[in-house]
């Protein structure tokens, strides 16, 4: 393990075309430190001429073993491994989490804290989409889009300072509910936010939608046929956007998305052009749920008040001893959840972001296993590209939104 | 159990002999890991199960017989409908067929799978390393027996006796 390992072409040999050994075609490494993989992805690029006969994508390098992380870590104290999986969607993955964890030991969520995770996860989707934009846009050497995209990102931040502190890795949505109540200026700082985001997807719409250099670089190019597509596990806008219309918050509601009303947004085409169009419907369907949600934000509890399960909050510590006792017990030693295992999936930007937790009867997971969207999103990518140039294969990855600690996990 | 899933692990028990579980609404079928490839291309070609959510493993150790749990999550989207497959494995050099020939997805899942399990798909197309370090071999870090390691603190006086016995560090 002490050296570099000489990598022989006899590794990959299947994966290449007889060409590639005789030195027809050339083998060309994209990755793993090139600006438009977003992070640190390696593809393996078989050309011949600009044309792309092969692509071997190569993950694994943002690696850091989370899933095994947080098998030695309780229920309470793993959540926050769920923040650093997908860096663009942390409410989401907290989300998901949760209701696998609550899930597994059969916890309720209070009416308002639950509405509260649907504001914060629409939120999320368009902080995702946002950042997907602003690098899809630089992607296509449209550097305007991306400054643009940032500014409304900021807003989306600080609002999620506002509430928990920190404007990335926030670990708000906790199992049983919430960490705490969102404070006055919550309500405000969002409709303010609802009042401007509409007229700047306007805004990105008229830079991008009809721009001729965008429309030459973007339809017709990595069609993907639906039947394809579910082959390799593909979801989320991109399966939308291949005709195929399952949005889980739609066919399978939780958190009360039933309540809203709202619509999937699917495109036939299955081109790039496609996956544009309906991540920028999506965003226009987050802000009408964020809008109804706030509208009808009941007042009460945020967490459970389940105390084998949920710590109290923190003024009771002062005054009662029994709960002094539950949050001593529950920070230091967890509770325990049964043994047996739940899958709970929910609709990320990315796609069904799946946690399969097993428990083991006592106080930490057996196994915590995370299906990311990104991963299988990804693998479809060799079909897709193939026979295309290697400036269109920018774009297909820029449109197939991957997030590297999604696919590495 | 919902009417129409019912039904599917009805054929599923006549054809296969499968027993089931179920925990918090969801349904755990045991399928024999010879009939597992049989299951998979049944449902997905009678039962309309597209979507192969997730494919991993959990592993019961220090219980060595059985050891492994083959985990395959389906998805059906024209039913609306979603079934969870495993497969038992005992201890030692666990083996199951590959499934990428019913679901490709289960291409890059299955050799997720072998590096983190060690738990070998045969007759998959391109078994490289997925996840884990070119030359990654024999140790299988979600196994319950690798233990959680952590980066030791390297100073000026032991810091060629730490790379010394540390992994990759000079690559």
């Amino acid at each position: 393990m002490s050296q570099l390992q000489e990598v022989s072409v006899d590794k990959f040999k299947h994966l290449v075309s007889e060409r590639a050994l005789t030195g027809e075609t050339m083998l060309l490494n994209m990755g793993p430190q090139h600006p438009s993989t977003h992070g640190v992805l390696r593809l393996l690029l078989e050309l011949d001429g600009e044309t792309i006969i092969n692509c071997i994508p190569d993950i694994g390098y943002l690696h850091t073993g989370i899933e095994k992380n947080i098998e030695a870590k309780t229920y309470l104290k793993a959540e926050v491994m769920s923040d650093r999986l997908d860096y663009m969607n942390n409410l989401g993955n907290n989300l998901a989490y949760c209701m696998a964890v609550e899930k597994l030991v059969d916890l309720d969520v209070p009416e308002r804290a639950q509405t509260l995770r649907v504001i914060l996860a629409e939120l999320e989707r368009i902080n995702s989409h946002l950042v997907w934009l602003g690098s899809f846009g630089l992607d296509l050497a449209a550097m305007s889009v991306f400054l643009y995209c940032f500014r409304e990102r900021e807003m989306i931040l600080d609002i999620k300072e506002l509430i928990g502190g920190q404007r990335m890795m926030t670990t708000y949505i906790r199992p049983g509910g919430l960490w705490r109540d969102v404070p006055v200026e919550f309500e405000t700082a969002v409709r303010n936010f609802l009042k401007i985001m509409p007229k700047r997807i306007d805004e990105y719409e008229a830079l991008m939608t009809k721009n001729p250099v965008f429309l030459d670089r973007l339809v017709g190019i990595g069609i993907l046929e639906p039947a394809v597509a579910l082959q390799y596990g593909v979801t989320g806008p991109m399966l939308r956007a291949s005709g195929v219309n399952w949005d889980l918050r739609k066919v399978r509601p939780y958190m009360g998305y039933e309540q809203y009303d709202f619509h999937v947004p699917v495109r036939s085409e299955g081109d790039t052009y496609a996956r544009y169009i309906v991540r920028i419907e999506e965003m226009r369907e987050s802000l009408k749920i964020i809008e109804q949600a706030l509208d009808k934000l009941p007042l009460g509890p945020v967490r459970s008040d389940n105390r084998k399960f949920v710590p109290p909050p923190r003024s009771e510590l002062g005054v009662s001893m029994e709960a002094l006792i539950h949050h001593f017990k529950l920070w230091t030693e967890g509770f325990p959840a049964p043994d047996g295992s739940v899958y709970q999936a929910v609709e990320s930007p990315r796609g069904e972001l799946g946690v399969l937790l097993a428990g083991d009867g006592g106080a930490k997971p057996r196994r915590c296993h995370w299906r990311t969207p990104s991963f299988d999103n990804l693998s479809v990518l060799p079909k897709i590209v193939k026979g295309h140039l290697v400036a269109d294969l920018v774009a297909i990855l820029a449109a197939v939104d991957i997030v590297l600690g999604d696919i590495d996990r | 159990m919902d009417k129409k899933l019912e039904i599917i692990v009805q054929a599923l028990q006549d054809t296969f002999g499968v027993t089931f579980e179920e925990f918090r609404g969801e349904v755990h079928v045991f399928v024999k890991v010879e009939n597992i490839i049989e299951a998979l291309t049944l449902l997905r070609d009678k039962y309309d199960f597209e979507l192969l959510s997730a494919l991993t493993a959990i592993d019961f150790w220090p219980q060595t017989s059985p050891r492994f749990h083959v985990i395959y999550q389906l998805t059906s989207l024209a039913r609306n409908l979603s079934l969870q497959l495993r497969v038992v494995l005992e201890d030692g050099e666990p083996h199951i067929p590959t499934a990428t020939g019913v679901y490709e997805v289960a291409n890059w899942r299955e050799r997720e799978l072998r590096d983190m399990f060690g738990i070998v798909p045969d007759g998959h197309p391109d078994l490289r390393i997925l996840l884990l370090p070119e030359g990654w071999e024999d140790k299988h870090p979600l196994r319950k027996e690798f233990p959680l390691g952590y980066e030791e603190v390297q100073f000026t006086f032991n810091v060629d006796e730490i790379n010394a016995r540390k992994h990759f560090a000079k690559d």
